[in-house]
């Protein structure tokens, strides 16, 4: 028996290794969560799964009311997961205190600043609260807050406010951040200043999630896209994993007129010719299986043959809207 | 230009409690005193009411204690309505709605330290509120019991207790414009007729009002102040208020 023990050892070590493995800063594992309505309980969140790791961003991606900001309160620790598991550094954020919460950065979508006070005020003092902040001039130079350090947080401009909660979010120097919508209603250069410094806080090492709706964000930013729809997770993934799969063939091309019955029961056969669902234009057509050059030249010959002259034809690399679209097609249709 | 270094901390690195409860004071007392909403109603309006009843001669009785005596313990337990019930009240209720309560919760502070850091930001306050208005009314020839000076401030400590926690159970559960309105009423009405600034013994059957927060509040000072007495059934009544309200506060408050 002890023998055996001996034995089992290195593998209990292994799995108890694996159990302590820290590498994701944030986990969640089929999170549920309803709420009570008149009309019996509404779900809200129906199965949350994802992971995010350090030095990465991971985006959560959805149309608006998906369960995007509930899923985010809920790994921050502001909401309670009516069911499922969240870890956030190991620990339970829900439950955890002071030591937890000074290793994360938030910035709530709607801000959350006092209105009254000045954003310097409101550094100054978010400063205080921790031991090693970070330098809060410099984080003003940064984000581009010092012509309104001094102006109540009352009169400041959307985008302002936008900066500021950042700004709010970093003085800790978190491990891991939490940003909600952080490009809303930001213009160009803000966005810009935003980005790279979203882009600086990934290259030392801290873990990003962000939300968004903006798709053109995801694919800048993300690491890791989780597309969530309805309370659930659709797809994830790098945004190469998600835009090299899908439903939607990669090639297609446009005629000029309607292809004749002929022309298309003569299609080769190792290829797949269907009408392109997505655009309402029905002369535009997919092509399946076109993988090599051989491929290629089986499709052209074919239009030689039958005189098909395309107005315009190509291999499309998907961007994640396409992606976006497919998955959500169904609420649009 | 100093550089940025957002290297992150690998260590939980939160301020000791007692720091963050100071700085959370300080930044509260701050942002009440550069407030002129909470200037209005913590200074400005029981100034005017002691000058009312100042010029007025409400409470002249031949005889008996002279005007400022009986009016300014009344008023000094009127600030404490107006601080703790009124003021924090009112701030609660709006950094609730705009999602600050639920901002700071994410923060090293967390819950623990709000409240105590507002409790210790209504205290300077009060503190000011003491020196002020006890000054204004010195000028008006205010003599207070000296011996009652002790009991006063264990009865103003109570009362912050109890009308800080009250204005935060409102605005802890209702909309910020439905707090707005109930703590100003609150504070016209407990004020006027709930035995603040005018005695019991004004009304006829106020068998019920002495057992308000309000008038325990103002009995007690007034017992403190005018007689140098401690009223102990006030202080019962004013501690299981303060008890009552408190246990309330922490069952129902709702941060967001």
């Amino acid at each position: 028996m002890s023998a055996y023990g001996a034995k089992l050892r290195p593998y209990l070590f292994l799995i108890l290794l694996k159990c302590c493995d820290f590498s994701f800063m944030l986990s969640l594992t089929n999170v549920h969560r309803d709420v009570p309505t008149r009309n019996g309980r509404f779900h809200i969140l129906k199965g949350i799964s994802f992971e995010a790791q350090a030095g990465e961003v991971t985006a959560l991606l959805g149309p608006n009311g998906a369960g995007k900001t509930t899923t985010l309160s809920i790994a921050q620790g502001i909401d309670k997961a009516s069911s499922g598991t969240v870890r956030l550094l190991g620990v339970d954020p829900y439950r955890a205190g002071a030591g937890l919460r000074s290793q994360v950065g938030v910035m709530l979508q709607d801000g959350g600043l006092p209105m009254a006070v000045t954003g310097e005020r409101l550094l100054q003092h978010l400063q205080r609260l921790y031991q090693h902040p970070a330098d809060i001039e410099a984080l003003m130079d940064r984000l581009d807050i010092q012509d309104f350090r001094d102006r109540p947080i009352r009169r400041l401009s959307g985008g302002q406010r936008q900066r500021l909660g950042m700004a709010a979010a970093l003085v800790g120097r978190p491990r891991v951040v939490f940003l909600d919508e952080p490009s809303a209603g930001l213009d160009p250069v803000s966005r810009q200043i935003v980005f790279e410094l979203i882009e600086e806080l990934k290259a030392v090492g801290v873990c990003i999630i962000l939300t968004t709706h903006l798709l053109e964000d995801a694919q800048r930013l993300a690491d890791h896209v989780v597309l969530i729809r309805d309370g659930r997770v659709e797809a994830a993934g790098s945004v190469e994993e998600l835009t090299s799969t899908g439903l939607r063939p990669p090639f297609t091309f446009r005629v000029r007129e309607e292809l004749t019955t002929e022309q298309q029961q003569d299609f080769p056969s190792h290829l797949k010719l269907s009408r392109d669902e997505l655009v309402s234009d029905s002369l535009v057509w997919c092509v399946a299986g076109i993988e090599t050059p051989a491929d290629l030249h089986a499709l052209t010959a074919w239009m030689l043959k039958h005189n098909v002259m395309p107005m315009d034809m190509g291999l499309n690399s998907k961007s994640l809207e396409d992606v976006f679209w497919e998955l959500t097609a169904h609420d649009h249709a | 230009m100093t550089t940025l270094d957002l290297a992150p901390v690998n260590k939980p690195h939160s301020a000791s409690l007692v720091s963050k409860v100071l700085a959370q004071g300080r930044y509260e007392t701050r942002v009440t005193v550069t407030n002129g909403e909470q200037l209005l109603v913590s200074i400005i309006l029981p100034l005017l009411a002691l000058a009312g009843l100042y010029f007025t001669d409400l409470f002249d009785s031949p005889g008996g204690p002279s005007t400022i005596d009986i009016a300014t313990p009344g008023i000094l337990a009127l600030s404490v309505l107006s601080s703790g019930l009124t003021g924090q009240g009112i701030a609660t209720g709006f950094d609730r709605r705009y999602g600050v309560l639920q901002y700071l919760a994410t923060t090293p502070l967390g819950p623990v330290g709000l409240l105590l850091g507002k409790a210790v930001a209504v205290l300077m306050v009060q503190v000011t509120q003491l020196v002020v208005i006890g000054g204004v009314a010195l000028l008006l020839g205010w003599s207070p019991a000296v011996s009652g000076l002790g009991f006063a401030l264990l009865f103003v400590a109570l009362g912050a207790l109890a009308f800080t926690a009250l204005g935060l159970l409102i605005a802890g559960t209702v909309r910020a414009e439905a707090t707005l309105a109930i703590t100003n009423i609150s504070w016209v009405i407990l004020g006027a007729l709930g035995g603040v600034v005018f005695p019991i013994a004004e009304f006829a059957g106020s068998v019920f009002i002495n057992y308000l927060p309000s008038a325990a509040l103002g009995n007690g000072l007034r017992a403190a102040l005018v007689e140098g007495n401690f009223d102990a059934v006030s202080c019962v009544i004013l501690a299981v208020w303060t008890v009552v309200l408190s246990l309330g506060t922490i069952r129902w408050f709702k941060w967001r």
